[in-house]
């Protein structure tokens, strides 16, 4: 008990005397799992968002595999993604192994499924409920799935919110490509980990409580969303519930 | 006789093994009020479909008259999440028309239905009735020739129908367009239509004008249609 609260203590004191080593770190993993998250949502909703209203032979077949992704664990994004960007890889030649960039890499692969597969189910309802006014009005497939997208704007949200906190939570991924170089490549989760083994407790445990209260504060985030799109136009019908580590 | 505004020859629909039409033959001249009745799963909402091209006929042809600018406004119509006088401007702008101009005849519409000072309000916060009128002010604003309902006033209360019965009359008789639409509401059919289609399993069963339509011996004798008019199928 005591070497719990002692370094419930110390990991307070890190927290609260802006340690540059711990602070260093939290900045890099929100800037990391921002980069990737942007992309990964930018790619995400605007292909969920068109299979979710377009109909075309083997649409079955790429859901389903769309749907296996998103069980994929992150250690085999990374190990993918390791093969891609090493020296004898196809992208070898790009030399981001190791950087922040490959980490970057690594998330958005791992979220791009998580945000396709929920855009599209989102986008899908839609269009069966409203699909043929927007026909009637004259919109083709690529307008009527990136105006429904619009339309579900709150619901996509939530999506997004959902997406980072599973892009900053996730450690076997930049940990296979970007090493946890001290200083470089190390954050959040992988200086958890790290730090665990080594047995530094209080760093381990205060890099737990700001990735805890990060993920605190995006359920909040979700929970505002909801209540605001309930006043807007009283309706909740959002696919994501939460985020969970 | 002048060619017709919208005609339907020997069209077929089949959902799987299920004939949701079957060989229907249907022509509309320009300014008719065509009313489809029948109970429900008689393939009136399905022919409205298929008229509009949202669906494709099986077998047989939809042949619109070319140049002629048709609206649809559904049972529920849909809201976008957005302010009621940007859901009329956004039915402009997908029909091609520049969004300033769209923005000008957005409020024209919305001054006919009576909604000019919810314009900035959110569309899916309106009522049933007021909804029902935002979907009627974004199908006039498109200035179509032919209109096509289906069952417009279903989900409203007796003022809110009459009040979108009324305005419908009115722009009908103002713009000499051409309706065609399914309703339960047989008073209502007697008001709107001058012409009456009766469904029944897909097929049409009788095709007279509206005073011919309640007393014709054809639709008496056949038992389905009988109960129709009785009300006892409604």
């Amino acid at each position: 008990m005591n070497s719990l609260s002692d370094s419930a203590w110390s990991a307070l004191e890190l927290l609260f005397h802006c340690d540059p080593v711990l602070w260093s770190i939290v900045g890099r993993s929100l800037w990391v799992s921002l980069l990737a998250c942007s992309m990964a949502c930018t790619a995400g909703v605007v292909l969920g968002a068109w299979l979710g209203v377009a109909r075309f032979a083997g649409r079955d077949a790429l859901l389903t595999v769309l749907n296996t992704l998103l069980a994929l664990p992150s250690v085999v994004v990374g190990l993918l993604v390791y093969l891609l960007l090493s020296r004898s890889g196809p992208l070898g030649f790009l030399g981001w192994l190791f950087s922040i960039k490959a980490m970057v890499l690594a998330q958005a692969v791992l979220v791009l499924p998580v945000v396709t597969a929920l855009t599209r189910q989102c986008v899908e309802d839609a269009e069966r409920n409203h699909g043929e006014q927007l026909q009637s009005l004259g919109a083709q497939t690529w307008v009527r799935s990136l105006l429904l997208a619009w339309d579900e704007r709150y619901a996509l949200l939530t999506v997004l919110i959902a997406a980072f906190g599973r892009a900053v939570s996730e450690v076997g991924a930049v940990m296979v490509v970007g090493g946890n170089i001290e200083g470089f490549t190390r954050v959040m989760t992988t200086a958890i980990a790290l730090e665990t083994s080594k047995g530094d407790l209080p760093l381990a445990l205060a890099l737990g409580l700001v990735l805890l209260a990060v993920v605190l504060v995006l359920n909040v985030g979700i929970s505002v969303v909801r209540r605001w799109r309930q006043g807007v136009d009283g309706a909740i019908n959002s696919p994501v519930h939460g985020v969970t580590l | 006789m002048t060619q017709p505004i919208l005609q339907l020859q020997q069209v077929t629909l089949t959902f799987g093994a299920h004939p949701a039409l079957r060989d229907i033959q249907l022509s509309i001249q320009a300014g008719e009020r065509v009313a489809l009745v029948g109970a429900n799963g008689s393939g009136k909402s399905t022919l409205l479909r298929v008229a509009h091209g949202l669906l494709p006929a099986s077998q047989g042809q939809v042949l619109p008259l070319a140049g002629k600018r048709q609206a649809m406004v559904f049972q529920r119509p849909h809201m976008f999440r957005t302010s009621v006088l940007r859901v009329v401007v956004w039915g402009l702008w997908l029909q091609g028309v520049h969004w300033s101009q769209a923005h000008t005849l957005a409020a024209q519409a919305l001054q006919r239905v009576g909604l000019q000072d919810a314009a900035h309000r959110s569309a899916p916060t309106l009522s049933g009735g007021q909804q029902q009128r935002l979907a009627l002010a974004r199908a006039w604003a498109l200035q179509p020739d032919v209109l096509l309902l289906d069952e417009p006033t279903s989900s409203l209360d007796p003022h809110a129908k009459r009040e979108v019965e009324r305005l419908l009359a009115d722009w009908l008789d103002a713009s000499q367009a051409t309706l065609l639409f399914s309703s339960h509401n047989l008073g209502q059919v007697k008001r709107l239509a001058t012409r009456v289609v009766y469904l029944e399993a897909g097929r049409v069963l009788a095709d007279l004008p509206v005073d011919h339509f309640f007393n014709h011996s054809l639709v008496h004798s056949h038992p389905e249609a009988h109960l129709f008019l009785k009300g006892e199928l409604l």
